[in-house]
């Protein structure tokens, strides 16, 4: 058994709106090092909510009710993320946990060269590097993802949707976090596209071996890719397993539907429940 | 009987400095009553470019699309009637209807602007159209687009297109932006009006297991060009085309992801 990274304990989450919603209630949830943890579920039902909500990223009305989370680093100390004072939380997002955003094709500045924006994240979070230390940085960055250190001085508008994509994964590589969360990073994207960037994905978590929280309505596409799956419903984990165990034999009524829903590509023909 | 047919259609765009692109190059499809096309292929390779012919916002550079046997009239009475033969289902349920308007406006619009029925008729109609989409009218008819779910919308967008009693509809990724649980009940929708109604469905998407499952035969493109084509199954279970197995294998497939990893160790992650 691999050991743990995060450990989210008792997670609530409430839209203080009228009425109240409760987005995400008490979520328990450890992720391992090195795995690609699967997130599911339909809109509104708290994926989102509950992945910004560990690092600390919604604003009002959004309240965290309940619950601690915390980060066990690399170096053997253990982080409490909800004790962190905001010069300590400024410092640990992006270095530890990083995200790629949904719609992050469209997340980037339009009016500056994506090289600018990619060191941005050194200006901040490594202010002893040099300008060309940074530079190089970026460079190698762009070549890690394909982009190629030649497109540093191109605007987000001159590239594809699937090189602006990997432009944010670098983005989110750039200072080796342990954690990367992903929020439907590949949904606008056409399946060639996807692919490509899932490979990739993939690929770069073998070398720098992050772990990966992957969110998506998209089952099909999580049972291939995620260690374990997670089935989030109106707030509520209702079931979490090995992606092999929640395929060959889910143990919730709402697994089991969200399962059928979806045809399969090369199973029988009209095999589609009504 | 043919509802509708592409006759050798190429499409050429002049693009400032790069010369010309050929978004269609010599299509040919016929589209049967009562049957569905679906029309898979990524990004930019010409299936919006199909729909924006038969819409007329674009017309063909050389070649020939006929509706009921009919060349597309250009303006006029013939364009209209031809907009009452053909009409479209949108990707964005919430994009595509009126806020201001509840849904009764929405589809006494069509019925009134082609006088499918005497007015006194009117209710009645708009009553029968939910029915024929599993609404229940009491329920929807006097509410607004945001009271509904993105299913029930994409349901009152059907009932619209119906509306005026079309032979084709054009349905483009009309699934892709609804929440999973709700996305078969709409296609089944469709695959219903077509067979029991006789109309003709082109089904555009880029999923290839739901077109496999809601089209009889599929038309696959890249660049422009149709690459393949065939019965449902032939095209996705025994592709011939290297650019359709590329498609294919890109698509997610759980069964055969474990299967392979029962089979041999590690498999293809």
């Amino acid at each position: 058994m691999r050991d743990a990274l995060l450990s989210v304990h008792d997670f609530s989450v409430t839209y203080d709106v009228d009425p109240p919603v409760e987005a995400v209630k008490n979520v328990t949830l450890e992720l391992r090092r090195g795995e690609i943890l699967g997130l599911a579920g339909e809109s509104g039902c708290g994926k989102t909510t509950l992945a910004y909500g560990v690092q600390r990223l919604l604003k009002a009305p959004a309240l965290i009710t309940s619950g601690s989370v915390v980060f066990h680093d690399a170096s053997g100390e253990d982080v409490e993320v909800d004790r962190l004072d905001a010069e300590q939380m400024r410092r640990f997002r992006w270095d530890k946990v990083s995200m790629v955003f949904q719609g992050a094709m469209n997340a980037l500045n339009p009016v500056a060269p994506i090289g600018a924006q990619l060191e941005d994240v050194f200006v901040v979070h490594r202010p002893s590097m040099s300008r060309a230390e940074r530079r190089e940085a970026v460079a190698e960055l762009l070549e890690i993802v394909k982009v190629g250190r030649q497109r540093a001085r191109s605007f987000p508008h001159e590239l594809s949707g699937g090189m602006r994509q990997r432009v944010m994964i670098a983005m989110a590589l750039a200072l080796r976090p342990q954690l990367m969360v992903m929020d439907e990073p590949t949904t606008a994207l056409d399946v060639l596209v996807q692919r490509e960037i899932l490979r990739q994905i993939s690929q770069l978590r073998h070398e720098f071996g992050f772990t990966v929280v992957f969110i998506t309505h998209d089952l099909p596409l999580l049972l291939e890719i995620s260690d374990r799956i997670a089935i989030m419903r109106e707030g509520e984990i209702v079931e979490l397993d090995t992606a092999e165990r929640i395929w060959s034999n889910p143990q919730d009524g709402y697994t089991k539907t969200l399962l059928s829903s979806f045809p399969r590509l090369t199973g029988e023909r009209g095999v589609v429940v009504r | 009987m043919t509802v509708l047919e592409f006759d050798h259609v190429t499409k050429v765009y002049s693009v400032r400095g790069a010369g010309q692109m050929k978004a269609l190059d010599d299509v040919s499809f016929t589209l049967e009553s009562g049957r569905t096309i679906g029309l898979v292929g990524q990004s930019g390779s010409g299936k919006s470019t199909i729909a924006k012919i038969l819409t007329q916002l674009e017309t063909p550079t050389s070649g020939q699309v006929r509706l009921d046997g009919q060349p597309i009239p250009r303006r006029g009475a013939g364009l209209r009637a031809y907009r009452q033969t053909l009409r479209m289902v949108f990707q964005d349920p919430f994009a595509s209807l009126n806020p201001y308007h509840s849904i009764r406006y929405h589809l006494e619009r069509p019925l009134r602007l082609d006088a499918v029925v005497p007015k006194a008729e009117l209710e009645d109609e708009v009553r029968r159209l939910l029915h024929r989409v599993r609404l229940e009218p009491d329920a929807v008819i006097d509410r607004r687009p945001h009271e509904l779910s993105g299913g029930q919308r994409q349901r009152v967008a059907i009932a619209r297109a119906l509306a005026s009693r079309p032979s084709l509809l054009v349905a483009d990724e009309p699934v892709s932006m609804l929440d999973v649980s709700l996305r078969l009940g709409v296609l089944n929708l469709l695959a219903d009006l077509g067979r029991d109604e006789g109309l003709g469905v082109l089904y555009i998407t880029h999923d290839l297991a739901t077109a496999r499952h809601f089209s009889d035969e599929i038309l696959v493109l890249n660049q422009g060009q149709v690459v393949e084509r065939g019965t449902a199954d032939d095209v996705i279970l025994r592709p011939q085309h290297p650019y359709t197995r590329e498609l294919r294998a890109a698509s997610p497939d759980p069964e055969k992801h474990f299967a392979s990893l029962s089979g041999s160790q590690g498999g293809t992650r």
